[in-house]
């Protein structure tokens, strides 16, 4: 999955002469915490939600409307800012946000703003990469990784005409040394593949028999 | 007629068979009906005839061209290529012949259920073969063709313009109906389930609260695998009553798939009959207190044909009926059927406390099912 299959196309923007106030009521109609600030269509800079509270008088101070439009947007936004490009791979820009710990990347094609990508939407993304979005069940399976054991299972499955929904491979951290393996399956009675999995050598951790 | 109960069903309903295998077993259906007349429950007045369903009564919900398809698929008994892509001829929904005859009675029987009560013929009316909830505008999903609840509130909504409250309590999410509603203010889908993260479909979260006019009026009570009965009975409660009062319904129908029960095979609530006794009790109080008794029952899930689902749904059909049931099951009823059942049957109508033992992680389950509840209060915006 790419950048350009997740980010936001219709985006809400500032120029660099716009008032901080102008700022916050965007953000706020919106629900949105970041805000591209552009010249023309290339990104000048993001103002954040935090820059915004930064930028704001204290709350135990009563609010100065005159001074939140005088200050300009240019005057509070960050430049230099980290940036994707719409063929990222949405791993790549996740990685970023966690290793930089910010919230949102602004997406630029031939020098042009063109998207956004947000932590929110590579949420959404796991979501739906998680395969919740078509009918099935869900079964865990706990092994010690060697290759072929994807399909191995998926053979038990393919045996029943059953279609996989999803599959998500992981590291067990109970259980060091192991692997879990969950698919999404596209059945109500997933019990006949569950017991010939089993039958088979594997350990089924989802379902489990008779209680936790 | 006005105060009493009627029970829809034909033998025709034993048409509705995938294959001789398949769990979703049509025998459940005649096994619960002569539960009901061994024990006295069920007189031949009491019990209507559904019609089949008119073409366009299944347009109401379907795709005409998946009805084209279902009906192609019955004539012949076999898949054509494009079945699949309609969810026909899969190890879940495989395909019958006269699966399209089957299934649009089921639908015909629940809009006839919903016929009486809205005419004030009847108070309640009782569809045990009903309850398909998978069912979705163009595909057959989770063992359901066609999606009687729904046809039958898109039906009444259409002739009454009546405000409908959807109430399924199968251990599935109630998905299909929920999908076919979910812009449409003027219906309030309530479906509480074992967790989607587990079980299949695995949809039903608390966010998932309606779009567009329709916001708000879906609701979803995800709950823990081996939840047992206090825990559940508390959040039905708690949540039935609290949005009925708010929805203020015109008719109240209600799923009450048994596959919750904690002998049920395929699904890992883990309730037994005090439960299964609350649910079709708490349905028939909300709809006197809200909707004139006004109260469609369904069946639906429900896999332990022998031991759990005739005598679940005799707990529906007492309520409906306003009759008490008996605290033995019906001798003449055990003898006939243990010689064929492969597990021992239950000699009385409700389950032993000591039946099924409490989980050892059970405080953990009610706390997380609590804090669910209280998530999902805070979202409600009816």
């Amino acid at each position: 999955m790419l950048v350009e299959d997740v980010m936001r196309v219709n985006l809400i923007t500032l120029k660099p002469e716009d008032s901080v106030l102008d700022a916050l009521q965007k953000a706020k109609e919106n629900r949105i915490r970041h805000l591209p600030v552009v010249e023309g269509d290339r990104l000048a800079g993001i103002v954040s939600d935090r820059d915004l509270r930064d930028a704001k008088p204290s709350i135990f101070v009563p609010e100065d409307l005159d001074l939140l439009k005088a200050k300009k947007v240019k005057d509070i936004m960050k430049a230099n800012i980290i940036t994707a490009h719409p063929l990222d791979s949405v791993d790549e820009a996740a990685r970023i946000l966690y290793e930089h710990k910010i919230g949102c990347l602004p997406v630029i094609k031939d020098e042009k703003l063109v998207g956004i990508v947000t932590e929110t939407d590579l949420l959404r993304s796991l979501v739906e990469l998680m395969g919740a979005t078509n009918p099935g069940s869900l079964i865990t399976i706990e092994f010690v990784d060697r290759p072929g054991i994807l399909a191995d299972v998926s053979g038990i499955i393919k045996n029943y005409g059953i279609n996989i929904n999803s599959v998500f491979l992981r590291k067990s951290k109970k259980k060091p040394g192991h692997t879990l393996l969950s698919m999404r399956i596209a059945t109500i009675m997933p019990e006949h593949i569950v017991s010939e999995i089993k039958k088979a050598g594997f350990t089924v951790t989802w379902p489990m028999d008779g209680g936790i | 007629m006005a105060g009493k109960g009627v029970y829809i069903y034909s033998h025709e309903f034993l048409d509705y068979k995938f294959s001789q295998q398949h769990p979703f077993n049509p025998l459940r259906l005649k096994l619960t009906t002569e539960l009901l007349e061994a024990a006295g429950l069920l007189q031949p007045e009491d019990i209507v005839q559904p019609n089949y369903a008119a073409l366009d009564q299944l347009e109401l919900v379907h795709d005409p061209l998946y009805i084209e398809m279902v009906q192609a698929a019955g004539l012949t008994g076999t898949a054509s290529g494009k079945a699949l892509s309609y969810g026909l001829g899969t190890g879940d929904n495989p395909i019958f012949r006269g699966m399209h005859h089957a299934a649009s009675l089921v639908v015909g029987a629940t809009i006839k259920a919903a016929e009486l009560v809205m005419e004030n013929k009847v108070q309640h009316a009782l569809n045990i073969g009903g309850g398909l909830h998978h069912a979705q505008f163009d595909k057959a999903s989770g063992f359901c063709i066609y999606n009687d609840a729904a046809a039958a509130i898109a039906w009444a909504l259409q002739k009454y313009k009546a405000r409908i409250m959807y109430i399924d309590t199968d251990a599935h999410h109630g998905d299909g109906v929920q999908w076919l509603f979910y812009n449409n203010p003027e219906v309030l889908t309530v479906s509480i389930h074992e967790s989607g993260t587990y079980l299949f479909p695995g949809t039903g979260s608390i966010d998932e609260l309606g779009i567009d006019r329709g916001a708000g009026y879906s609701i979803n009570l995800p709950l823990e695998p081996y939840t047992h009965d206090t825990s559940y009975i508390e959040c039905l409660e708690d949540l039935l009553v609290s949005i009925t009062k708010r929805f203020k319904p015109d008719l109240i129908i209600s799923q009450n798939g048994c596959d919750n029960h904690f002998l049920d095979p395929l699904a890992h609530l883990s309730l037994t009959t005090r439960a299964l006794r609350e649910i079709p009790q708490l349905t028939h109080n909300l709809a006197h207190e809200y909707c004139e008794g006004r109260w469609v029952a369904v069946g639906g899930g429900g896999y332990d044909i022998w031991r759990v689902v005739p005598r679940a749904w005799a707990m529906v059909w007492a309520e409906v009926a306003n009759r008490p049931l008996p605290i033995d099951m019906p001798s003449t009823w055990l003898h006939k059927w243990q010689e064929v059942s492969p597990v021992r049957l239950p000699e009385k109508m409700d389950d032993d406390p000591g039946d099924y033992p409490l989980n050892p992680k059970h405080k953990d389950i009610s706390e997380k099912n609590k804090l669910s509840l209280l998530r999902l209060k805070k979202n409600l915006i009816i």
